[in-house]
């Protein structure tokens, strides 16, 4: 049995990761074109640097998946503090009309905001692209903020007030650290989705402007551009780094923990 | 009895309609263990919260120490609570929770560092300075909190059933060490709980209350030997509680019999309740009793045996060091100083009415 | 709660406004496209009629097709993976989970497009086969291939909410069903399936809503014989410039979303219903 489960995960794997090694190997492949192997090169990878289209539309990705995310984040933020005084009705309310752009198609949500960006005058570009970003990061940013939120026990802000602080330090130094894992969670998710996301950005973003997912869109009808292979390979490499210290993190941080309880204990 | 320190006046308190508290007066001294006793949604909470400074009343007055602070701010008062749970800030380690007062205040490293060890020796967990709050048991982080409170030297210390979330061997170490802080530090305590038994063994003082009203105020023995009304007879302990009729001085008419008791200035025939504790009831030969009757059932307790009998048409609670036998026919006897007579309640607010 | 707090309800305030501005509003605009006469001014059905027109049910037929197809393999897939990453919760489900969510970091379009290098005509998988002396198959451009991107680019989606609801069920209630008797087949089919029927129910949603109305897949993996219903919205707005067509087919999906959502709040109420019975 535990075989068989083993196999089950090893397929999964496999599946998952299969196009991501096919991804990494192009950036090594001497040919522009994929699917012939011609032989290893660094070149794409020196060329990286050059390639200013590439170079442009990370600097737009990074930049508006930034900024995008620390307004989502702020929002959500400020909306889940004022929900925890809600009512029950309303506080659903505000939670179904703030998942709206999570349930729904992105196809939708891009039109929709395409044309509403037409319908009221706007040029379509960086803006656009910025605040249709913060419409679709926000329902992951409540996702991450609002449960923590409102199970946060009135109490903490309670006990700060009575130990001296006042309401601007009983949040400052009491409920916002104590919400802290949260809001990074929700500044991740929401650069994350902002990153990602190629179908909103592509209604909204207008002429003359892309960032990495429409760049890599408009590429493909001629072939992408290896450099973009090695771009992906590095930031994945970047990705599987950063998970690996965090687990490592994880470990010892755990280790450490037991050893004091068991310090504790005795 | 010590100097005054803490009243409220007339205080009037509702929420969403609901009045919680209803033209309350409360006086606390200096040096007291106030022990505000009652079943949830009586409003001993709220009394808490109004000291604290976490609700403003409606109307009335808070005095401190001959000052009005109804309306002060909470981080102003020389007041400080010990929430009923999860009020350790979890992202600080132990030292960091019982230095966040005194950080706010500006004191002095070493000025902190000297309160700290003082205070988790008080509490009896020195050495944890930089223990993980969220790996402690339960016992330990209200210790904390209470390490936390009293680092800021309050005037007054408030907790809010502090002990309710802990197991019944932890509860009473932490009642006995509980009295023993208090006395060593030599200030008043504003205790609430709904447990009875907590608020007897503790308290200099005990304030009973039902329904946002004041029940009876007295010292523990007061409130348990002389209660002044059914609700307070009912709530702390075991009781029997009567109908009867105060005949005239020192004669109670009780099921149908005429028993003396020790109590005057009722009036003649005006109805009261009747209470006899379990154990004042003497279990005697059928011909000696004033009631006969039949013991229905027998519970061994321990220490004693809960004895249900049937007799006057009514089932009486007796406790008794020997154990009897089910069916068997038997008397009661009361001895006339055993008998409480308590006025009936004047307003159905006044009602006993518990749940718990 | 006293007055300091009340007032922080208006906290809330900037985001009714962003919502009704962003959320709401454009949603509107999509209905006003989709319902407005061009010629004569006012409103009319004429857009509507248009999508009944055979090739567009034929698109929007295969594109139900297909979601509901790799839904239910995301759900094949997913449900004994999560089974398994259940059990092994406390020793190496931390280094397995990381390995499930660390592809979702790759970027989505590239990940397709190495599809088509495995599947097409000289692709990996053919060399493979080529190799060991079998014939070829041909998968690109197929409705099959669609099929595996949706599946690749979806899974996570099922994975996520069903481990989440497997990962909350207390295993003393699964104890409990063998010592009561069930057989592992029963203990699945009347305790472990009806217990993580939200996660079911909310993973299926969060896949086919993305898979009902993708065009980048069927793009890449298509190759353009295979017409989807967001492959038409999007040549509507980006090559036709029809955008009373465009909307008119938006709103038919959003009336799947609108099922969606009603099928999840059902269950989601159902589920609300049964933790009340409990203290």
């Amino acid at each position: 049995m535990q075989k068989i489960k083993t196999t089950y995960l090893a397929f999964i794997v496999a599946f998952l990761y299969a196009p991501i090694v096919v991804l990494i190997a192009q950036s090594f492949n001497a040919s522009r074109y994929r699917g012939q192997w011609t032989g290893f090169t660094w070149e794409w990878y020196e060329k990286l640097i050059e390639s200013e289209d590439i170079i442009n539309a990370f600097s737009n990705t990074l930049t508006i998946g930034v900024t995008s995310a620390i307004l989502a984040t702020l929002l959500a933020l400020v909306t889940a503090l004022g929900m925890r005084q809600m009512g029950r009705q309303s506080r659903m309310l505000l939670r179904g009309l703030a998942n709206v752009p999570l349930l729904n198609a992105d196809i939708v949500t891009g039109i929709s905001l395409m044309l509403l960006f037409l319908g009221l005058g706007l040029k379509l570009g960086y803006d656009t692209i910025l605040l249709a970003h913060i419409v679709i990061s926000l329902p992951y940013a409540m996702l991450c903020i609002l449960p923590q939120v409102l199970t946060m026990e009135n109490v903490w802000y309670e006990a700060a007030r009575d130990l001296g602080a006042t309401p601007f330090q009983a949040f400052r130094k009491v409920i916002l650290p104590e919400l802290m894992p949260g809001i990074v969670a929700a500044f991740l998710l929401s650069f994350a989705m902002s990153a990602d996301d190629f179908i909103v950005t592509y209604f909204t973003k207008g002429a003359g402007i892309e960032t990495l997912t429409t760049e890599i869109y408009s590429e493909l009808k001629l072939g992408v551009h290896p450099e973009m292979y090695a771009l992906s390979t590095l930031f994945f490499c970047g990705v599987l780094v950063f998970a690996a210290l965090l687990m490592l993190n994880y470990k010892v941080i755990s280790r450490y923990r037991a050893a004091e309880r068991r310090g504790q204990e005795a | 009895m010590e100097k005054e320190l803490l009243r409220l006046e007339r205080v009037n308190k509702s929420y969403d309609g609901r009045q919680i508290l209803e033209d309350l007066d409360l006086t606390i001294h200096e040096n007291e263990f106030v022990t505000l006793l009652g079943p949830s949604g009586c409003g001993k909470t709220t009394i808490l919260r109004l000291i604290g400074g976490f609700e403003t009343p409606d109307s009335g007055k808070i005095w401190f120490d001959g000052q009005d602070i109804t309306h002060l701010q909470p981080e102003k008062r020389q007041v400080n609570t010990v929430f009923q749970k999860y009020s350790l800030f979890s992202h600080m380690d132990v030292a960091e929770n019982i230095a966040f007062g005194l950080k706010l205040k500006g004191k002095s490293a070493s000025y902190i560092r000297d309160k700290i060890k003082y205070a988790l020796k008080l509490v009896n967990l020195d050495g944890y300075e930089h223990a993980r709050v969220t790996q402690m048991s339960g016992g330990q982080q209200q210790r904390i909190a209470i390490a936390r409170a009293i680092v800021n030297e309050p005037k007054v210390l408030l907790l809010d059933e502090p002990l309710s979330a802990l197991d019944l061997k932890l509860r009473q170490n932490m009642q006995r060490e509980l009295v023993k802080i208090k006395r060593e530090l030599g200030i008043t305590f504003v205790f609430v709980t709904h447990d009875q038994e907590e608020a007897l063994s503790m308290s200099d003082t005990v304030v009973v209350m039902n329904q946002g009203w004041i029940q009876q105020i007295g010292t523990p023995e007061n409130v348990y030997n002389e209660p002044e009304n059914a609700f307070v007879a009912d709530f702390i302990g075991d009781s029997n509680i009567i109908d009867g009729i105060m005949v005239r001085d020192k004669l109670v008419h009780l099921l149908g019999k005429d028993i003396p008791c020790i109590n005057t200035g009722f009036g003649e025939n005006v109805p009261v309740d009747v209470q006899i504790r379990p154990e004042d009831i003497q279990i005697c030969a059928p011909e000696d009793g004033q009631f006969t009757g039949r013991i229905k059932q027998v519970v061994f307790k321990g220490t004693v045996y809960d004895i249900t009998i049937e007799a006057g048409g009514f089932e009486w609670l007796v406790q008794t060091i020997t154990g009897h036998e089910q069916g068997k026919e038997v008397g009661i006897k009361l001895a006339a100083s055993n008998i409480q007579i308590m006025a009936k309640p004047e307003s159905e607010d006044e009602e006993a009415v518990s749940d718990e | 709660m006293n007055e300091r707090l009340s007032s922080q309800r208006f906290l809330a305030l900037p985001f009714g406004i962003w919502a009704t501005l962003f959320i709401v509003l454009p949603l509107f605009f999509v209905l006003w496209n989709g319902l407005k006469d061009v010629e004569n001014g006012g409103f009319t059905l004429v857009h509507l009629q248009t999508v009944l027109q055979w090739e567009y049910l034929k698109a929007l037929g295969l594109s139900v097709e297909l979601a509901l197809i790799s839904t239910f393999i995301c759900l094949v897939l997913a449900y004994p993976l999560c089974l398994i990453l259940r059990e092994r919760k406390e020793s190496r489900g931390l280094l397995v989970f990381v390995l499930f969510l660390l592809p979702l970091w790759m970027n989505s379009l590239l990940t397709t497009m190495a599809w088509q290098t495995i599947l097409e005509k000289h692709g990996l998988i053919n060399m493979f086969l080529q190799s060991v002396g079998l014939p070829e198959v041909h998968i690109i451009n197929t409705p099959l291939a669609i099929i595996i991107g949706m599946v690749y680019n979806f899974l996570p989606y099922m994975v996520l909410p069903l481990y989440v609801a497997i990962n909350r069920i207390d295993s003393s209630i699964i104890e409990a069903a063998r010592d009561l008797g069930a057989n592992p087949y029963q203990t699945f089919r009347r305790v472990l399936l009806p217990l993580s029927m939200p996660g079911i129910v909310s993973g299926s949603t969060m896949v086919f809503i993305p898979a009902l109305t993708t065009f980048v897949i069927s793009a890449l993996l298509g190759g353009n014989k295979v017409l989807l219903v967001g492959n038409i919205i999007e040549q509507e707005f980006t090559a036709a410039y029809d955008w009373q067509l465009g909307s008119a087919l938006s709103m038919v999906l959003m009336v799947f979303i609108i099922l969606n959502i009603l099928l999840e709040a059902f269950t989601d109420n159902g589920e609300q219903a049964k933790k009340g019975v409990r203290p």
